[in-house]
C-alpha cells in the first residue's frame, strides 16, 4: 500500500517536537543541578556523605526545576512514541523496518527505562541530564543521517519474526544504552571520589551531585541483567528467522558477528561483576565496551559493510 | 556456597625435598588446570573470543563470498597472502579461533561440572547450620517475644514454610522452654540449577553446531521455469559439504520449478516472491507446493529455499545452412535488484563448422527497457517491455582449454587474444532479430523466469534450537531467581520470661535485600505476636520488639 502522507508528515513533526521537548528537559535538568546545589556550609556539615538519595533536602527552586525536567522528559517521550505510532499507522506495519525507525525506537526504550528508574528511585533523577543529553544528540544524528521516508517493507522483512526479533533487539539495546551510560557515570564518579577523598569539602561541581558510586554500579548491573536475556532472546529469534529467510540459522554475516561479539562482551561483564579483581571499575569498563560494540553494530555494520542485513534504507 | 567462585591457589607449595619427576609434572598440570578453570581465565577467554571474531566481520570471508575474497586479493596483492596464511579469510574455521573457543569450553566444563555435582548434592542435603555470629551477616535483626524459644522457632518455621523455604531445625522442638535452638532455611535452589543448565546448554549448543558442520551440506542452483534438479553434488552450481558427508547418500529428492511470480508495491518495492514447485523422489510424480521468501519447503531434514530470481532471455538462432537452435536460453544474472537489469552470455559451441567457428552472445537484459541514445537501460523490475542488448562473437570459445569458465560471461582473454571476434550487435525487443554478415540470424523470442534455489541439510539444527531454548531457560532462572538463606536462633530471655530471636539472611540475586528482609522481619513479628496472644496463658504479653537493623546505607 502507499503510505499515508499526512500521517507520515505528522510523524516527522512529532520527531522535531520530541527533540525540542527533550532539549528543554536538558536545560531544566541543568537548572536543577545549578539551583539544587546546597550551600557549602551544609555540605561541609554533611561530612561528605553524598546527597544522592535525598532530593527532599534540596532547595525548593532546584526541586521545582527537577519536577519540570521530569515532566518535559515524559512529554518528550510521549511525542517520541507518537513518532513511531504515526509511522506505523502511515505505513500499516510495525514501525521498525529501517534504521531510522529502529534507532528512534531504541532511544525511546532508553528514555522510558530512565523514566521508570527515576520514578522508582528519586536519587536517580539527578542523572537525567547525562541520559537526556546523549538522547538529544543521538536523535539529532538520527534525524540528520539516518532519516528514511515512510515506505513499505521489502519482501524479506514481511514476517512475524520482524515483530519478535526486532522488538526484542530494540528493547535489549535500549536497556544496554542506559546501563552503559550509568557505567560511564560510575567511572566518572569513582575517578572523582579517588581524587577528592572524603574530606568533607566536596559538594560542589556536577560530579559530586551524582548518586553514590555503589548505587550507580547497582543500577548499571540491574539494567544489564534485564537487557541480557532479552538480547539473548533477540539473537536466538534472529537465528530462527534467518533459518527460514536465508537458508541457515547462523552464517557469520557482519551483523550476526557483531551481535555475537556484543553478547560475549556482556557475558564478560556479568562474569566480571562477580569475580574478585574485576569488580568495580574494570567491570564498568567492560560494560562501556559493550555499549560501544552495540553502537558500532548499529552504525558501522549497517552503513559501511554489506551483508544480508542491509535493509537499512540509508545510502 | 560462596558468592564468587573460590579463589584458586596458584600452585601447591613446593616441599623442601625434591619430589619425583612424575609428581612435579602432576603438580604442574594440576596448577594449569586450576588456572584454566578459574573465573578470571573465563573472562579473559571471553574477551579473546570477542576479539577473535572481529576480523571475521571486517575482512571478506570465503564462507560468505568467494568473490569478495578474490576481489580483495586482487586489490591487495602483497598484504593478502600474509592475511591468508593467518587464516584471516576463514576466521571462523581457523585453528586459532577454534583454539580460543575450545579452551573456553574446556574451562567452562572444568568450572561448571564440579559446581553442578556440588549443587546436585546440595539439592538433597539439608540447609547448612547457622553460623555462630548471626549478626555479622549482611541483614540481621532481633525480635523479642513472650513465647518460649521452641515455640518461637515453630512460628518462624511455619512462616518460612509458607514461603516455600526448605527448613531444618537443629534443636529438637520437644525441648522444654529455656533451651537455645537453631533454624536454617533455604530457597531458590533453581537459581543455581539455572546457572548449571545455562552453562551446560552452551556445551550442547556447540556440539549441535559441530554436528551440523560435520554432517551437513548445502547446494545452490539456478533453475529456469520448466526445469528442475535432483539432489546430487554434480548438479549444483555451487555446494559445500561437511567432511563426514557421503556424497552417495544424499537424500533422494528432485525439485522442478513450475512457475515463478514476483509482486511489487506501487513504488516498486518487492512485496513477495513465490515459486510454484513440484518435489518428490527421482522418477516420482512431483507433489506441487509453493515456496517463497521466509517460507521454505521442509521435508525429512532437508529444506529447499528460494534465495533469488531473475530472467532467462531466449533466442532462436538460424544458421545460413538452415540449421536452427530453437529457443535456447540461459539465466542472466541481475546486477541491480531494483530494476532487475541483468547480464549474461549464451554459448553455442556447435553453431559452426569447426571449433574455430563457434558462436556466442554476450548481453544485457532489461525487463522493461528504455533505449536512450542507443543505450538500453532498465527502468522497472517487472517484465513489461523486455529488451536485450546483445553483442555476437564468432571464433574459439576456449571451453575445452582446461580452464574452467563461468557460464554467465565469455572468457575475456579469448576476446583480447583475438580468438573471438565481434561480428554484430543490436538492441532487440521481443520478435526482433539480428542478422550477422555471414547470414546467421539471431531472434530474441522472449524470456522465462528463473529462481535461485538452495537445498540445505543440517542434522544439528534441531539440537541447536533445543540447546538455545534450554540456555534461555537457564539464563532466566539464573538471573531472575534469588537464592536466599534465613537463619534464626532463639535464646531464653531471663528478664521477660520469653525469648529473643535473632534472625539473619544471606541472599544472592538481583535487587536489594534490605527492604525484603525488613518485610520478612515485620511479618515474623506479627506472627509471633498473634501466636503469643492466641496462647496467652501467661501473664505478660508485652512484646517489646526491636526493629531489625536495616542494611548499611
Ligand atoms: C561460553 C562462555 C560463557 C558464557 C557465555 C557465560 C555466561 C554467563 C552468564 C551470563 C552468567 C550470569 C552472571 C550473573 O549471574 O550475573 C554466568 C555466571 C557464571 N559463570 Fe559463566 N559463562 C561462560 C563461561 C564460564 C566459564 C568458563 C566459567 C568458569 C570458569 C563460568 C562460571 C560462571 C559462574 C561461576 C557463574 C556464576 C556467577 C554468579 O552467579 O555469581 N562461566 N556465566
Amino acid at each position: 500500500m502507499t503510505p499515508d502522507q499526512s500521517l507520515a508528515e505528522l510523524s516527522d513533526q512529532l520527531f522535531t517536537s520530541g527533540v525540542a521537548l527533550y532539549s528543554l528537559a536538558v536545560v531544566a535538568f541543568c537548572a536543577q543541578l545549578a539551583f539544587g546545589r546546597r550551600p557549602a556550609l551544609v555540605a561541609a556539615g554533611g561530612g561528605g556523605v553524598l546527597p544522592s538519595d535525598a532530593p527532599a533536602d534540596e532547595p525548593e527552586r532546584g526541586r521545582r526545576w527537577g519536577i519540570a525536567a521530569m515532566a518535559l522528559t515524559v512529554l518528550g517521550a510521549v511525542a517520541h512514541a507518537g513518532v513511531l505510532v504515526t509511522r506505523g499507522l502511515a505505513t500499516d506495519r510495525l514501525p521498525w523496518g529501517n534504521m531510522y525507525e529502529f534507532a528512534t525506537a531504541t532511544v525511546l526504550v532508553a528514555v522510558v527505562a530512565y523514566v521508570v528508574l527515576a520514578l522508582r528511585s528519586p536519587g536517580l533523577r539527578h542523572i537525567g541530564v547525562f541520559v537526556l543529553a546523549p538522547v538529544v544528540l543521538a536523535l539529532v544524528l538520527i534525524g540528520l543521517f539516518l532519516y528514511a521516508e515512510a515506505g513499505p517493507l521489502v519482501a524479506a522483512l514481511r514476517s512475524s519474526w520482524l515483530a519478535i526479533h526486532v522488538s526484542t533487539a530494540i528493547l535489549g539495546f535500549g536497556m544496554f544504552f542506559v546501563s552503559g551510560i550509568v557505567s560511564v557515570l560510575y567511572l566518572v564518579r569513582t575517578h572523582h571520589d579517588a581524587r577528592e577523598p572524603d574530606d568533607g569539602r566536596q559538594g560542589d561541581g556536577i560530579v559530586s551531585r551524582l548518586p553514590a558510586a555503589g548505587a550507580l554500579d547497582r543500577v548499571a548491573h540491574r539494567t544489564a541483567v534485564f537487557g541480557f536475556p532479552i538480547w539473548t532472546f533477540a539473537v536466538i529469534a534472529g537465528a530462527i528467522w534467518a533459518e527460514s529467510a536465508w537458508g541457515r540459522f547462523w552464517g557469520w554475516d557482519p551483523k550476526e558477528t557483531w551481535a555475537f561479539i556484543a553478547w560475549v562482551v556482556y557475558a564478560g561483564y556479568l562474569h566480571a561483576r562477580t569475580t574478585a579483581g574485576w569488580r568495580g571499575r574494570p567491570a564498568a569498563w567492560v560494560n562501556v565496551v559493550g555499549l560501544v560494540v552495540m553502537v558500532f553494530n548499529l552504525l558501522f555494520v549497517n552503513m559501511v559493510s554489506t551483508g544480508l542485513h542491509s535493509y537499512a534504507g540509508v545510502n | 556456597m560462596t558468592v564468587t567462585a573460590p579463589p584458586r591457589e596458584s600452585a601447591a607449595p613446593t616441599p623442601p625435598a625434591r619430589p619425583s619427576a612424575g609428581r612435579r609434572v602432576g603438580d604442574r598440570l594440576l596448577s594449569w588446570w586450576r588456572r584454566l578453570t578459574a573465573m578470571r581465565t573465563a573472562i579473559i577467554l571471553l574477551f579473546l573470543l570477542a576479539l577473535a571474531a572481529v576480523p571475521g566481520s571486517l575482512l571478506p570471508q570465503r564462507a560468505l563470498s568467494q568473490n569478495n575474497v578474490r576481489q580483495y586479493v586482487a586489490d591487495h596483492p602483497t598484504l593478502a597472502p600474509v592475511l591468508d596464511r593467518l587464516y584471516l579469510f576463514d576466521v571462523f574455521s581457523s585453528p586459532w579461533f577454534a583454539a580460543v573457543y575450545l579452551l573456553l569450553f574446556v574451562s567452562l566444563i572444568g568450572c561448571v561440572l564440579p559446581r553442578g555435582l556440588e549443587h546436585a548434592r546440595a539439592l538433597r542435603a539439608a540447609p547448612p547450620s547457622a553460623p555462630r555470629h548471626l549478626t555479622r551477616l549482611p541483614d540481621s535483626g532481633e525480635v523479642a517475644t513472650s513465647l518460649p524459644s521452641g515455640e518461637a522457632l515453630d512460628v518462624v518455621e511455619e512462616e518460612l514454610r509458607v514461603r516455600r523455604f526448605r527448613v531444618v531445625r537443629r534443636d529438637g522442638p520437644a525441648d522444654p522452654a529455656g533451651t537455645r535452638g537453631d533454624l536454617s532455611a533455604e530457597k531458590g535452589y533453581l537459581k543455581e540449577t539455572g546457572n548449571v543448565l545455562f552453562h551446560l546448554s552452551l556445551v550442547a549448543l556447540l556440539l549441535g553446531l559441530a554436528g551440523g558442520k560435520l554432517w551437513g551440506y548445502e547446494g545452490s542452483i539456478l533453475v529456469t521455469e520448466g526445469q528442475g534438479f535432483c539432489n546430487s553434488f554434480q548438479q549444483y552450481d555451487t555446494y559445500s559439504a561437511g567432511p563426514l558427508v557421503d556424497s552417495a547418500d544424499l537424500s533422494p529428492l528432485c525439485v522442478d520449478l513450475e512457475d515463478f511470480r514476483a509482486q511489487y508495491e506501487p513504488n516498486l518495492t518487492a512485496s513477495s516472491f513465490t515459486a510454484g514447485i513440484g518435489y518428490g523422489a527421482p522418477g516420482e510424480q512431483g507433489r506441487p507446493t509453493s515456496i517463497g521468501v521466509n517460507d521454505p519447503l521442509r521435508i525429512d531434514g532437508n529444506r529447499v529455499y528460494l534465495t533469488g530470481h531473475g530472467f532467462s532471455p531466449s533466442f532462436t538462432v538460424t544458421l545460413p545452412g538452415g540449421k536452427t537452435f530453437e529457443n535456447v536460453s540461459q539465466p542472466f544474472l541481475p546486477t541491480d535488484q531494483s530494476t532487475m537489469a541483468s547480464e549474461g552470455a549464451l554459448k553455442l559451441p556447435d553453431a559452426g563448422a569447426s571449433s574455430d567457428d563457434q558462436l556466442a552472445l554476450e548481453g544485457f537484459f532489461a525487463p522493461t527497457g528504455l533505449v536512450r541514445g542507443g543505450v538500453l537501460t532498465s527502468v522497472d523490475p517487472r517484465p513489461l517491455a523486455p529488451q536485450v542488448a546483445i553483442v555476437a562473437y564468432r571464433g574459439y570459445l576456449g571451453l575445452d582449454s582446461g580452464v574452467p569458465q563461468s557460464v554467465y560471461s565469455l572468457d575475456a582473454s579469448q576476446i583480447e587474444r583475438g580468438r573471438l571476434e565481434r561480428v554484430g550487435a543490436a538492441n532487440l525487443a521481443v520478435g526482433d532479430s539480428l542478422d550477422l554478415p555471414d547470414g546467421t540470424s539471431i531472434a530474441f523470442t522472449g524470456y522465462r523466469e528463473f529462481a535461485a534455489l538452495q537445498l540445505s541439510h543440517d542434522p544439528g539444527q534441531v539440537w541447536v534450537l533445543g540447546a538455545a531454548i534450554s540456555l534461555l531457560t537457564g539464563l532466566l532462572g539464573m538471573l531472575l531467581l534469588r537464592r536466599e538463606r534465613i537463619f534464626a536462633r532463639a535464646a531464653p530471655d531471663a528478664a521477660s520470661g520469653g525469648s529473643v530471636l535473632t534472625v539473619a539472611s544471606l541472599s544472592r540475586g538481583s535487587g536489594q535485600n534490605g527492604p525484603r528482609f525488613a518485610a520478612l522481619a515485620a511479618d515474623l513479628r506479627n506472627a509471633l505476636d498473634d501466636r503469643a496472644r492466641g496462647t496467652s496463658t501467661r501473664t505478660s504479653t508485652s512484646t517489646s520488639t526491636r526493629r531489625p537493623e536495616g542494611p548499611p546505607a
